[in-house]
């Protein structure tokens, strides 16, 4: 009990007082996770409706796999992009193996697929006469899909939600891509499983509490600009 | 999924947006990528847990690049993962502790340069109660067979490490395969996670001392109370720190003169009297002993 408590008083000494090196390591972890939202946003958006709005031979095989990469393990993907990004893999030239830029690969990988299953299945819930009803004000394709994407706000909100939230609390394929190097590939998470690992318990938990605390208000803006959107 | 999304092209408006999307991460990728490339100034190490767990390379390495302007990358695995990326090339400098595997490496050409850096010793502890009654026994062969054959539970890293090496190779000496046994589990987890997977199942385990007494301090509540040393002081359990480097004749991407500087500064005066006093204010004895004779 006492070192739960310890953890807890040590959280918050190491949140007031601004502890250079946690304060490093979470921006570092929101910089990461949020760039990679960023991308699998981009990615996960315009893939979900495009795969929503057409219909193509072997679409349903696609919406398939869609889905089950919505659960992509973290671990898998961390392995498979360790694999590619070796300095004498398909991609070492890069040279970006245990960069923040491989953790943001990976996380946009792990990502993507969630909010490419989210849009899909919000846009496919919208009516299907409203894109008649656009398209017959005159609009051309593309001010069709900007006009539902406005229409599926919500959902989609919780699209980059759900993604954010799966990879800000990710480990594996983090600690697998990134090396966890101090002040450089340093994560929340990384930094938890390591100072378990030390037996710095008090430490672990406070970088614990950092990530729920930073996970919780990321969470609590986007949900008031959701909820603030349906009270219009 | 990039390649994926690119190949949409054909879906009109949509897909023209997807492809500038794709393109757009692609370059924001690769950037960073370039401009990384541009300093050789990165070197990864593959070490072993316990520098990492017992804290001697936060010291060490902070000094070393401010000495020379390198970025020391460290990859804290076990040693045998560690000599598994020396062999593809995948790391420049290796600091290990796994000597017969570390003999065949350079046999087999991998390094080059292996040089003794440091040494402690491995112990056996377990909860403080001795339900196999090994304590005090000197040789760690007999103290396994003892153990094997009280069937108290043992805890193994099981993660090809320096440490696991080391213990097989006590089985070994033992005569005992302890594989598949009931008392005998398999972790296969870091040092420190080990030692506290031993602490809360009272099993014994076989550990670096750096690794134990850094963790015996910082568990302190819950280890020192509990953890005590049973076996120690056997010479089989001498273990050596060896730095290497991974051989660039073999792999063109090595970073051969930064493997070089690290290596050096490892047995450098500077770094030898750091390992020396490392620990001793804190932990109340070195976790290392340097071995290099400077003249």
């Amino acid at each position: 009990m006492d070192m739960i408590f310890d953890g807890i008083k040590q959280a918050f000494f190491l949140l007031f007082t601004m502890d250079r090196e946690v304060m490093g390591i979470t921006l570092l972890s929101l910089k990461i996770s949020g760039i990679a939202t960023f991308f699998s946003m981009l990615l996960g958006i315009s893939l979900g409706m495009s795969v929503a709005l057409s219909r193509f031979p072997g679409r349903n095989l696609v919406v398939s796999l869609i889905n089950t990469s919505m659960g992509l393990p973290p671990v898998v993907v961390g392995l498979f992009v360790t694999i590619f990004l070796w300095r004498n893999g398909p991609l070492g030239f890069l040279e970006i193996l245990y960069t923040p830029t491989a953790i943001i690969i990976a996380q946009t990988i792990i990502a993507a697929p969630i909010v490419t299953g989210i849009t899909l299945s919000a846009i496919q819930h919208l009516p299907v006469n409203l894109r008649l009803q656009i398209l017959s004000l005159g609009a051309t394709r593309l001010q069709m899909v900007w006009i539902l994407a406005k229409e599926a706000k919500l959902p989609l909100l919780t699209a980059v939600m759900a993604g954010f939230g799966g990879i800000i609390s990710e480990v594996g394929a983090s600690i697998m891509v990134g090396g966890n190097i101090k002040g450089y590939s340093r994560v929340l998470t990384t930094a938890t499983v390591m100072e378990t690992g030390r037996g710095n318990f008090d430490i672990a938990i406070a970088l614990g509490i950092i990530l729920l605390l930073l996970s919780f208000t990321i969470n609590a803006i986007l949900t008031h600009i959701q909820q603030g959107e349906r009270m219009r | 999924m990039r390649k994926h999304a690119c190949g949409m092209r054909r879906f009109k408006g949509i897909g023209s947006i997807t492809a500038i999307v794709c393109v757009g991460a692609i370059i924001l990728g690769i950037l960073p990528a370039v401009a990384a490339q541009l300093q050789q100034k990165n070197i990864i190490l593959a070490t072993t847990t316990s520098t990492q767990d017992s804290g001697l390379l936060d010291v060490l390495i902070p000094i070393f690049e401010k000495k020379t302007g390198y970025f020391v990358k460290t990859i804290a695995v076990g040693s045998g993962q560690a000599m598994v990326m020396g062999q593809k090339g995948e790391a420049d400098v290796l600091l290990v502790h796994s000597p017969d595997a570390e003999k065949r490496f350079m046999a087999e050409g991998s390094g080059i340069n292996r040089m003794l850096v440091m040494h402690n010793d491995f112990i056996v502890v377990r909860h403080s109660l001795d339900p196999a009654g090994i304590k005090g026994i000197k040789s760690s062969a007999a103290a396994f067979k003892r153990i094997s054959d009280s069937g108290a539970l043992f805890m193994s890293r099981g993660d090809n490490s320096g440490t696991d090496a080391k213990e097989k190779s006590i089985w070994k000496a033992a005569g005992i395969n302890p594989d598949r046994q009931k008392w005998y589990q398999q972790t296969g987890l870091g040092m420190g996670q080990t030692l506290n997977v031993s602490a809360e199942k009272k099993a014994y385990t076989l550990i670096d001392r750096g690794t134990y007494l850094a963790l015996q301090k910082n568990l302190g509540f819950s280890v020192r109370s509990v953890l005590s040393v049973m076996v120690e002081g056997d010479a089989m359990l001498l273990n050596t720190y060896h730095v290497l480097e991974v051989n660039p004749a073999r792999w063109q991407k090595v970073n051969a003169s930064g493997a070089k500087a690290f290596a050096s500064f490892m047995v450098s005066r500077q770094a030898q009297e750091i390992i020396k006093n490392f620990g001793k204010a804190r932990y109340g004895s070195p976790l290392f002993f340097p071995d290099v004779r400077n003249k």
